[in-house]
């Protein structure tokens, strides 16, 4: 394999065949423009694919817009991290391209005290601030919840007219439009609040331990960090919970009566089946709001909205729960495992290095449990009410012709849907056809080509020459691009039956394995596989129970996919690269979650 | 048999699963070690230890003591071969001179107890007062005897390792260092041999830089002689001791080994069959197993060790020695100050973390 020195410049890379006007899709300042090369081609960018595996339509790029504008901002304006400004991004060919930005030398000192000042005060007072943070998350998202969108009437109602209001019905239609993108913004505002803090305290404690034991491995420093119960496993605690009372109150055989509308039929003649159904309500919300993506499209599918997924889930639980297995997740041991490896990496310290160990491990634990439950309430919660909200919107576009699909919304940026929404209440107010209709069909159907065309073609994994030594915190820690992780990019290579990856959950197993390209083909997976997939999400935990292990493309050690099957005591192995391209369905598996080893031993 | 337990002279002989913590000045480092891993619950082949009181008892005896001061009378640690004269002569006297009777009664009394068939092969190991402190790393000064069998023998044999704290080596090396020649006392362990399928060292460190969180296991096949020797390159597996994983496993072409030899009653040094040379001597349950005793006895001395370890023909793991760790114990690590809270995490900013997370 010829070594590289560097990642080609994106202005070099070709564009897919059948995307050429890809660039109408995303904004300006996301684009590298012509005029800019020399100076954006002095930067490394690596592609984000952790979180954006694939080309996103245009109004999906709000996600990207707002949350790495405010992660960086956390660094650059809220806290003045030193070294660490924010992430500049790029759109090229439907991904996303990343470079931090890092602070000049001469500007790091004079940072340093207000850092102190302001992410002190967040460290002094976290329990105190994060119970507000859950107030003003919730508030955020009963104020997305409250909004509506409702089809422009045939007239202006009675009330308003003789009320004397004034205004037309465009005006809350297109108010509440904004105001939900508004609150989105706050949404992401939120996500970061106390994120780069909570890396930074981790950072902290995982240094030291590099620093007194250098061969420990990342997934030991993790087990002894990670929390026990997190809002993130609620959803799938509720699944079981509800599985457990089918069985006890014996009306789990109603659950396989059919659709969800049969089954609760079937439930709802019984007292004990009446019962039951009482308890599903009171789970859906807020535990239902989870997707088996990760909330970044416009297309991830919420159980709140797909009953039958959960459904399918509980019905799978309840079965080996009458077959008497245990279906609850080990916290147990779990917790006796954590706390039994930190006293003894504490007893194999110096003493004089012991009050140092407590001390970061107990910053690293009181914020860990930010880390992993924000998850629950932006990305899953806040995100699962946002596109509920959209996909109202789009269809009253689609009640007035506007597009052809119901959901074809999305193939129109965030700014282009405010001037959708003028056309449509233009053609409303002047009494005549709006120009939509006769504009977005044909306009949606080439940028459908467009973006099938660039899924054609997967990411670069970076552009251009990276640095000698990854340094920026947050790169290392958030997305696990270290200086080892790039010599692996560029040198490409593979050795035929054997990948490597992240160790991210200990346990070796063998098995035969499934691989699963999206969440709609989670039904395939059979008792005692290992699951092999470019990412999992959190919400795919239901599954966990009759894998062996996962094995992804993607996903670092503190990527959520990773979290989960800790805290499943499931063996994983992530960030392989190549996983799911490279095995087949049916092969014969050795993964090991310890080192970070997958070995193909056989033949489909 | 309670007749002959009671003969048991405990002013002499101290069982290894009977001593305790206040007869072991009397044991030498080597037995009360023993005798300790076994109070640890550590599986230790059965013995007991001639106490430093037999061998005084032998010192004091018809002027053995006399004699061997006069014999160091005018020592000169320069002059190899007379050094060397001197010694041969000590220790002739020492082997050839009968022990007290009392002391050898004892011994054959302690002897018949674990073997009642006058049969059972024992090992018959030197266990100075001095030879196992940290700083003096001169193990293997005095001598050691594999595959003795009957009273005779064991009383023959315990003479012998009385007589090896009188080597040219030992005596020049206590004349060197200011060390009493006739003050070392000396007590001789006599333990259960072990048929052993596999042995070898583990060291709850690893000995290349110090790793404190890895277990280091030396193994080869049969007894652990050709493996300390050195005559045999032996497979070495590396444990994270925290997780109780085999991290490493290098195996080595074990082309030699020594086994005891039931029909000619000693232990032999035969090539090993070409099936075996190349395939592991313990498989990784018995690795995890021998990681265990290891990291037990670590816990329970408060120190890193080096332990000998032995399993046999049914599979049964024993412990055979161990010691406290000489080098990097004795290093003194370097401790930064370390800051907590913010400021921690600022120092942490502040030092960029370069390498593979």
């Amino acid at each position: 394999m010829t070594e590289r020195t560097g990642f080609p410049s994106a202005y070099d890379l070709p564009t897919p065949a059948g995307a050429e006007n890809w660039r109408d899709l995303y904004p300006y300042y996301l684009l590298f423009q012509d005029n800019r090369r020399a100076e954006e081609d002095g930067k490394f960018w690596f592609c984000d694919s952790q979180h954006w595996p694939n080309p996103f339509k245009p109004f999906d790029a709000v996600t990207v817009e707002f949350a790495v504008k405010c992660l960086g901002q956390y660094n650059t304006r809220h806290y003045l991290v030193p070294p660490a400004n924010g992430v500049d991004f790029r759109i090229h060919n439907g991904y996303v391209y990343m470079s931090p930005v890092s602070v000049a030398p001469e500007d790091i000192g004079a940072r340093v005290p207000q850092f102190m000042d302001r992410a002190g005060h967040y460290f002094a007072n976290w329990q105190e601030l994060l119970d507000k943070w859950l107030v003003k998350v919730k508030a955020n998202i009963a104020e997305m919840e409250a909004l509506t969108f409702e089809d422009l009437p045939e007239t202006v109602p009675e009330e308003w007219v003789k009320g004397g209001f004034g205004i037309d019905n465009t005006v809350p239609l297109s108010e509440a439009y904004d105001r939900a993108i508004q609150l989105l913004y706050r949404t992401w505002n939120y996500h970061f609040e106390f994120l780069n803090l909570g890396y930074a305290a981790y950072l902290d404690f995982f240094g030291f331990m590099k620093s007194q034991f250098p061969t420990v491995s990342d997934q030991s420093i993790a087990q002894m960090v990670q929390g026990i119960d997190s809002d993130l496993f609620r959803p799938d605690d509720e699944l079981k919970a509800l599985a457990k009372l089918a069985v006890s109150s014996g009306v789990a055989e109603n659950l396989s009566a059919g659709t969800v509308d049969q089954v609760l039929a079937a439930m709802n003649k019984t007292d004990a089946g009446r019962a039951w159904v009482a308890a599903w309500e009171a789970a859906k919300d807020p535990w239902f709001n989870f997707t088996s993506g990760n909330g970044f499209y416009s297309d991830d599918q919420y159980w709140i909205e797909h009953l039958d997924i959960p459904l399918g889930y509980i019905r799978d639980y309840a079965v080996r729960a009458a077959a008497g297995e245990t279906i609850d997740r080990p916290t147990v041991e779990i917790a006796a495992e954590r706390d039994r490896i930190t006293a003894e990496y504490r007893e194999l310290l110096d003493p004089k290095a012991r009050a140092g160990f407590d001390g970061k491990l107990g910053l690293a634990r009181t914020v860990f449990p930010y880390v992993e439950n924000h998850n629950f309430y932006i990305e899953h919660w806040s995100m699962s009410v946002f596109w509920r909200k959209m996909r109202e919107l789009s269809a009253i576009f689609h009640r007035a012709g506007f597009w052809e699909n119901e959901d074809d919304m999305f193939f129109l940026d965030r700014n282009e849907v405010r001037d959708a929404i003028f056309d449509l209440g233009m053609g409303w107010g002047v009494g005549a056809p709006a120009t939509g209709p006769s504009f977005w069909p044909a306009e949606i159907a080439r940028r459908r080509a467009t973006l099938t065309a660039l899924q054609s073609t997967p990411p670069q994994p970076a552009l251009n020459t990276p640095p000698e030594v990854i340094t920026e915190p947050f790169t290392i820690m958030l997305w696990g691009i270290t200086t080892d992780a790039v010599k692996k990019w560029l040198s490409g290579s593979s050795d035929g039956n054997r990948l490597e990856g992240m160790a991210a959950s200990p346990g070796v197993v063998e098995g035969r394995a499934r691989v699963i390209r999206s969440a709609s083909e989670l039904s395939q997976i059979e008792e005692g596989e290992i699951l092999v997939t470019p990412v999992t999400a959190p919400s795919w935990a239901p599954v966990f129970g009759k894998i062996k292990a996962t094995v992804t493309d993607i996903g670092g050690m503190m990527s959520h996919a990773a979290i989960v099957c800790r805290e499943y005591g499931l063996p994983a192995v992530t960030g392989t690269g190549t996983a799911s391209s490279t095995i087949q369905t049916g092969q014969m598996l050795r993964v090991d979650g310890t080192t970070g080893e997958v070995i193909i031993l056989s033949a489909a | 048999m309670n007749a002959i337990a009671n003969m048991i002279d405990p002013h002499f002989i101290l069982p290894f699963h009977t001593a305790s913590e206040t007869d072991h000045p009397r044991m030498g480092g080597k037995c009360a070690s023993l005798s300790r891993m076994i109070a640890l619950g550590a599986p230790v082949p059965g013995g007991f230890a001639v106490a430093t009181d037999a061998y005084a008892a032998h010192l004091c005896a018809d002027g053995l003591e006399r004699a061997i001061c006069a014999e160091l009378d005018g020592l000169d640690t320069g002059d190899v071969a007379d050094t060397e004269a001197r010694a041969d002569r000590i220790r002739q006297l020492v082997t050839e001179r009968a022990m007290p009777a009392p002391v050898e009664a004892a011994i054959r009394a302690a002897y018949a107890v674990i073997a009642p068939g006058n049969d059972l092969p024992v090992a018959v190991r030197s266990s100075a007062t001095a030879e196992d402190l940290p700083d003096a790393s001169f193990a293997g000064q005095q001598d050691t005897f594999l595959w003795v069998i009957g009273a005779d023998e064991v009383v023959t044999h315990v003479r012998a390792c009385w007589a090896s704290l009188f080597t040219a080596r030992a005596i020049s090396y206590r004349a060197d260092q200011g060390l009493g020649q006739i003050e070392v006392l000396m007590s001789v362990a006599v333990q259960e041999m072990v048929d052993a399928r596999s042995s070898g060292v583990a060291m709850t460190l690893d000995p290349i830089n110090g790793d404190r969180t890895k277990i280091v296991i030396d193994a080869s096949w049969g007894l652990g002689e050709s493996l300390v020797s050195g005559e045999v390159t032996p497979d070495n597996f590396t444990v994270e001791k925290v997780l109780m994983q085999v991290q490493k496993r290098k195996i080595s072409d074990k082309h030699h080994e020594t086994v005891a030899d039931s029909a000619a009653r000693c232990t032999i040094s035969r090539p090993v069959d070409g099936d075996r040379r190349n395939i592991p001597s313990l498989t990784d349950e018995e690795v995890i197993a021998v990681a265990q005793l290891a990291r037990r006895l670590e816990k329970a001395t408060g120190t890193p060790q080096d332990v000998e370890w032995a399993i046999d023909r049914q599979g049964r793991l024993m412990a055979l020695q161990s010691r406290p760790e000489t080098v990097w114990s004795q290093k003194k690590p370097v401790i930064a100050t370390f800051h907590t809270g913010i400021e921690g995490v600022i120092g942490t900013l502040m030092a960029p973390i370069q390498n593979k997370i």
